[in-house]
């Protein structure tokens, strides 16, 4: 069985940038919570991560996937550092609420 | 068994690295009384990577590691001031650190392995090496601003620095995603051969290219990407915004030219209009907005904002003139910064930071010599002559005008008036007010004669700018 539409390339990168967009709105329009922060950053490397895999297997070369594999490894320590500075931010501030990082201004 | 590549392009870092592990093992040993062994382990290690940046000298460009890796005139010079400005980081910062407990092995590792991600992006040949040099930059000056763990506001300003410049990696990602998508590499000199020779989609190619310099501007602190740069300094405990302020421009200059001259240079045309924007919004806002500030941190890091348009002006010229005056202006302005943010952490005390204007009233009854330095500073941060921001300022307004921009030239000019009130200000404070407090600041030796020489070199660089421009002529000809 054959699908009516076969996904091309534009499919991917049109998925690619909703996925960005989504995470870019979810950064600056997020006004609750600092781990919801943190998961549109993850969102925002993995859209980058399927404009990379769709383009190297359009262009049948394979630097984009292993580039892919460096971005996962990199993310993860990412979240690790990104994680610990929350720990840190609720022992000392009581809350992790966007609303909450005010102290600095000006 | 050979090893199938050349290493010696790489030995600072390797040398850097090695080091890095030795004092973090050392530093498990050593006994929280003599913590001063992995202090000098750390400086010796840092000596000897400056050392082996400048031991041998490329006069042309050489690759290793498959091309990923790059080993240049350009590369050698800046890499050498990088160590020397996080060598005198330390020493400038060895009390401060010492009075709030965070003289430790923590601060120095961080700081050598932040050091190494910009070694890394300095000497990148490849897409993937300046993505992982510009991470572990980021996230080890992430780690470092949080250091002080109990501060409420040093957390708080790392978040905001973690949240934003993980957006900057992903827009400089997705950047890099369209680049490759349209020129089918990600190696950056086939990079530059495709989109020279017009091979490549050139809508993708200026829909990647707006990302990349949005990443680039963030790196930069330039207006609209400068958010995170007045929280992040006021924060951060003043001797780690002495590093943030210092040698990450470097790489960041550095970033630049890899980016933009090295990779996408024949798209001057698309990147200097968007750079012209960034340069302008960062005089004006930079300028104007400090005036306003009451915290010395603060307004140091307007002034970054303000000085990193200026920067643009002469990058955004598309030359090899206006290169060399940009990089001079990193430079100088680096060397700048160090000697100002020594003397605030002269200023501080346990228990006490120094980051109110008011703490600068009447500095020149209390320590003649260290309000001269402040002086200089303040007069090379105000382009006054014969200080070495004056000539710096003039060689990248004379690149500008060199390519027709005199209107960016005359605002460049008003700005830095404007930016020339908040700057003496600070003048009239350590010259003409009472000091609250008349106790002499006090130093070590060696933080005494470094800084003392350091404030010199504004001096000696605005009167002989030669031998340094003539450095980042040959370092920019013989690279690209």
């Amino acid at each position: 069985m054959t699908l009516p539409l076969q996904p091309t390339l534009s499919h991917y990168l049109v998925l690619g940038a909703f996925l960005f967009a989504i995470s870019v709105v979810g950064i600056f329009l997020n006004r609750r919570n600092v781990i919801i922060l943190l998961m549109a950053i993850e969102l925002m490397l993995l859209a980058v991560n399927l404009n990379f895999i769709a383009f190297s297997y359009y262009l049948g070369d394979s630097a984009g996937q292993v580039f892919v594999f460096f971005i996962l490894t990199v993310a993860a320590a990412e979240s690790a550092i990104g994680l610990a500075i929350l720990v840190l931010l609720f022992r000392n501030v009581g809350s992790i609420d966007v609303e909450d990082l005010g102290r600095l201004k000006g | 068994m050979a090893i199938p590549f050349n290493l010696t392009p790489a030995l600072p870092e390797m040398t850097l690295l090695v080091s890095a592990c030795v004092v973090l093992i050392v530093d498990l040993f050593v006994p929280e009384s003599r913590r001063q062994i992995s202090y000098w382990l750390t400086q010796l290690g840092l000596l000897a990577t400056a050392w082996f940046s400048l031991y041998v000298f490329h006069e042309t460009p050489v690759h290793t590691f498959g091309g990923t890796f790059i080993a240049d005139a350009l590369a050698d010079l800046l890499k050498f001031f990088s160590c020397i400005t996080v060598i005198l980081t330390l020493l400038y910062s060895r009390v401060y650190l010492a009075a709030r407990g965070l003289f430790r092995g923590e601060t120095f590792v961080l700081m050598m392995f932040s050091l190494l991600g910009m070694m890394v992006m300095i000497s990148a040949g490849h897409f993937l090496t300046l993505y992982l040099g510009l991470e572990l930059m980021s996230l080890s000056l992430y780690a470092m601003v949080a250091l002080q763990r109990d501060s409420d506001v040093a957390v708080e300003a790392s978040m905001k620095y973690f949240v934003l410049g993980a957006l900057a990696s992903g827009l400089l990602l997705y950047g890099m995603s369209m680049v490759y998508g349209a020129t089918g590499s990600l190696d950056i000199d086939r990079v530059a051969v495709s989109v020279f020779t017009g091979n490549a989609n050139r809508t993708i190619l200026v829909f990647g290219l707006v990302f990349v310099v949005s990443a680039i501007a963030f790196k930069l602190a330039a207006v609209p990407y400068h958010m995170w740069v007045p929280d992040v300094y006021e924060g951060a405990p003043t001797a780690v915004t002495l590093f943030i302020g210092s040698a990450p421009e470097l790489a960041a200059f550095a970033f630049a030219i890899r980016l933009l001259v090295g990779s996408l240079a024949a798209m001057w045309v698309d990147w200097q209009g968007m750079l012209i924007v960034l340069a302008l919004l960062s005089m004006i806002v930079g300028n104007v907005v400090a005036i306003a500030q009451s915290n010395v941190k603060r307004m140091l890091a307007y002034s970054t904002i303000a000085n990193m348009g200026y920067m643009l002006m002469g990058f955004l010229t598309a030359n090899v003139n206006g290169y060399s005056a940009a990089m001079f202006y990193t430079l100088t302005y680096v060397l700048t910064t160090l000697v100002g943010f020594g003397i605030v952490l002269l200023l501080s005390r346990r228990g006490f930071e120094a980051d109110q204007l008011d703490d600068f009233k009447g500095l020149n009854q209390r320590s003649p010599w260290y309000a001269l330095m402040m002086l200089l500073v303040m007069f090379s941060l105000a382009g006054i002559p014969p200080t070495v921001g004056f000539y710096a300022k003039f060689a990248v307004i004379e690149a500008a005008i060199d390519v027709g921009l005199v209107w960016l030239a005359v605002i460049a000019v008003l700005t830095s008036l404007i930016g020339a009130f908040y700057y003496l200000r600070i003048v009239k404070l350590m010259y003409f007010d009472e000091a609250q407090d008349q106790t002499p600041l006090e130093a070590r030796f060696d933080t005494r004669v470094l800084l003392s020489l350091n404030g010199l070199a504004l001096l000696l660089f605005g009167v002989f700018p030669q031998q340094l421009m003539g450095m980042c002529v040959v370092a920019l000809t013989r690279s690209y």
